[in-house]
């Protein structure tokens, strides 16, 4: 799960991590409240959205009077923001935070991650925060320096101290970096963050370490401990589909194909997209059905696949385990009844109780194109959309 | 011969009394020498009870005394899972099995850095779990697709496995032993470890590798492969078509920053000298086709 920006500087200040003064608003005249509020002549105006890459896109400007914020306010509020992490549709910009403008002498980039590799906290810092902290990534890695972080003992004083020294910190600081990571690792343990990036930490003019930016996403798993941040989900900053199908756990992502897939257990799931590709033809969506699917269930995963606009076909590539292919017939059934089943539907069932569930199909007068495995149902999808697009590969 | 379980291996079921731990329990008894291998079950609430004629202990101490099982399969909740793994790690069995999803990261991590240098192994947690056919299923898989062979499968999915283990046998090809590792991020043994047994046993001819998107784990084992493999590997990737940024399902299975993508990870398992098929449904054709 995600939060905006504003809401991960409340929860760092409670920790007493140094972080800007700001004021969330939702209208350029709280805009221009908050600059007044805040003092000072020189403000920050921050695009609140979920999506990264804002100073990019033109979501992080800098005002220097209060007319200055206005306008910025107003030109952003309620307009579509596109960065090169939104994807070409944006998002729509509902919130702002205006925060008191400060003089900066250093850019510096300082995350905490889950590290697979390591199976620990990495903690991630470079001297070359800001912007551009992916390109430094790729062209210049050895500005990437990395610590892991035993989750029995937590951050070590002088280990995040010789992080300081690599990051060329002056001496003055290691202390208070140092003391920075403690708490920042703090708020990640005890919050159960699975990311923590701040991009930019700046050095001020009165060489103190300040938090500018703040990103917080927290483990899904382990939402049912912190009903706290649960309440901080911004559901306007979700794709709707995929909060529906996640009501019906159902896990589900929209793509710009045309075929629907309803699929048993996300590997399966990529796999099914990826043959359709193979086959010349285009997945319209991801949809793991999960484990324990009912009828009811399979049901609402008819609905959202047909509320995508393109649909063309529906593939469904099941392979029985602890799912019972019988359920998923009726579940099948039970949905061409609720629904306008207005697209040729593709069904493939292997596994536990497949021949039962190809009987229900079959007895249930729907006009359901069966296929043998799971090469046969994605070459059928493809012929039968194939006629609105080009030929595609069948190799 | 096989790797990590065999018929002669004793088994007890932590969460073995919930009803998806007495619904698989169930599964795995009626499976080849399931009667004989399963031998315990573990709740403290519940000590004293039998279920399907198997006893119930407090602990897994207890469990391990009492019927000599040294490798545990676990089905307890997500909150409470990571702390029935460190119960069979405390009691020193040679093997752990977690099957239960969605286990908090923040427990798994600790979890795991308790293991460090202790003698338990651990797959998963959120797997499939393992099977020697006609010798023992220990976990979730349809016990019936399989057939006994020798093809090592090892894979971090759970219905693709099914899939590749379903063409396999379809094509005459049996497999030794099938092992699901989980797709979580923080989880036990890798498919570097997981190979390396196949690779030192001798009932493994060749082994068909299924990964997905996300981390480094495949890249690692195809290293580890061009050193020292003996054996014919063969694999496929899943998430070609996934687009980054996105997390597809609970797997886990989440590109970053470019890294972990599909493309990559098929690039170094060939230049490796593993054998990549771009098309799911032909996992088997491509392990027969090197054999």
């Amino acid at each position: 799960m995600k939060i905006h920006e504003y809401q991960a500087k409340q929860i760092f200040g409670r920790y007493g991590v140094a972080v800007p003064s700001g004021v969330v608003c939702s209208s350029a005249d709280e805009a221009v409240a908050a600059s007044r509020k805040l003092g000072g002549n020189k403000w920050v105006v921050k695009a609140q959205i979920y999506a990264g890459g804002r100073g990019k896109g033109g979501g992080v400007k800098l005002a220097t009077t209060h007319e200055d914020v206005r306008k910025i306010a107003d030109a952003m509020l309620n307009h579509v923001l596109v960065t090169p992490q939104t994807g070409p549709n944006g998002q729509m910009v509902r919130r702002l935070y205006v925060e008191q403008g400060v003089e900066i002498t250093h850019e510096y980039y300082v995350a905490l991650v889950v590290d697979r590799t390591m199976q620990c906290i990495s903690l991630i810092a470079s001297e070359a925060g800001g912007m551009d902290i992916e390109q430094v990534a790729m062209q210049t890695p050895s500005k990437i320096n990395k610590m892991a972080i035993n989750p029995l003992i937590g951050v070590n004083v002088e280990t995040a101290k010789g992080m300081a020294r690599k990051l060329n910190l002056p001496p003055a600081n290691w202390s208070e970096f140092a003391e920075l990571i403690i708490q920042l690792y703090r708020v990640f343990d005890e919050n159960d963050a699975s990311l923590l990036e701040i991009n930019p930490l700046v050095m001020t003019h009165d060489h103190q370490l300040l938090t500018l930016d703040a990103k917080l996403n927290f483990d899904d798993n382990a939402l049912f401990r912190h009903p706290e941040i649960v309440a901080l989900r911004d559901l306007d900053e979700e794709d709707l589909l995929e909060v529906e199908a996640a009501r019906h756990e159902l896990s589900y992502i929209a793509l710009d194909g045309n075929i629907g897939c309803l699929v048993n257990g996300a590997g399966l799931a990529m796999a099914t997209m990826d043959i359709i590709k193979l086959y010349g033809g285009n997945p319209a969506n991801f949809l793991d059905v999960g484990g324990g699917a009912t009828a009811e269930k399979v049901t609402e995963a008819f609905k959202i696949m047909l509320r995508h606009p393109d649909i063309k076909a529906i593939l469904v590539n099941i392979f029985g385990g602890i799912m019972r292919c019988d359920v998923i017939a009726e579940g099948i059934v039970q949905a061409a009844q609720e629904v306008k089943l207005t697209v040729p539907l593709i069904v493939r069932l292997a596994g536990t109780n497949a021949e039962m569930g190809k009987q229900i199909l079959a007895q249930s007068g729907l006009a359901v194109i069966s296929a043998d495995n799971m090469a046969d149902a994605a070459r059928q999808a493809v012929e039968l959309t194939a006629s609105s697009m080009q030929p595609g590969s069948m190799n | 011969m096989a790797i990590l379980i065999d018929r002669n291996t004793r088994v007890m079921t932590q969460g073995m009394t919930g009803k998806t731990g007495q619904f698989h329990t169930q599964q795995c008894l009626q499976y080849a020498n399931g009667r004989d291998c399963f031998v315990a079950g573990v709740n403290p609430k519940k000590a004293g009870e039998k279920f399907e004629g198997i006893p119930v202990f407090a602990t897994v101490q207890e469990a391990r005394q009492t019927t000599g099982a040294t490798v545990s399969v676990i089905y307890v909740p997500a909150p409470f899972a990571a702390s029935a793994i460190d119960e069979a790690v405390e009691a020193e069995l040679d093997l752990v099995i977690c099957i239960t999803e969605g286990i908090p990261v923040r427990d798994m991590l600790r979890t795991r850095a308790r293991m460090l240098g202790r003698k338990t192994l651990l797959v998963g947690p959120n797997c499939p779990g393992i099977i020697t056919p006609d010798e023992l299923k220990i976990g979730i898989m349809p016990g019936a697709i399989h057939r006994k062979g020798r093809i090592g499968v090892v894979s971090r999915s759970g219905t693709l496995t099914y899939e590749a283990v379903a063409q396999l046998s379809e094509l005459g090809l049996g497999q030794s032993t099938c092992v699901g590792i989980g797709g979580d991020a923080i989880n036990g043994l890798k498919h570097l470890d997981v190979m390396q047994l196949f690779n030192e046993d001798d009932a493994t001819e060749g082994v068909l590798m299924v990964g997905e998107i996300g981390g480094s784990d495949e890249e690692e084992c195809a290293r580890w492969v061009k050193q020292h493999m003996r054996k014919p590997v063969v694999g496929f990737i899943a998430g070609v078509t996934a687009p980054p940024g996105k997390r597809m399902g609970h797997a886990g299975a989440i590109i970053a920053g470019g890294k972990g993508t599909a493309q990559e990870k098929i690039t170094v398992m060939e230049e490796c000298g593993i054998r990549i098929t771009r098309n799911p449904a032909e996992m088997g054709k491509l392990m027969k086709s090197v054999l």
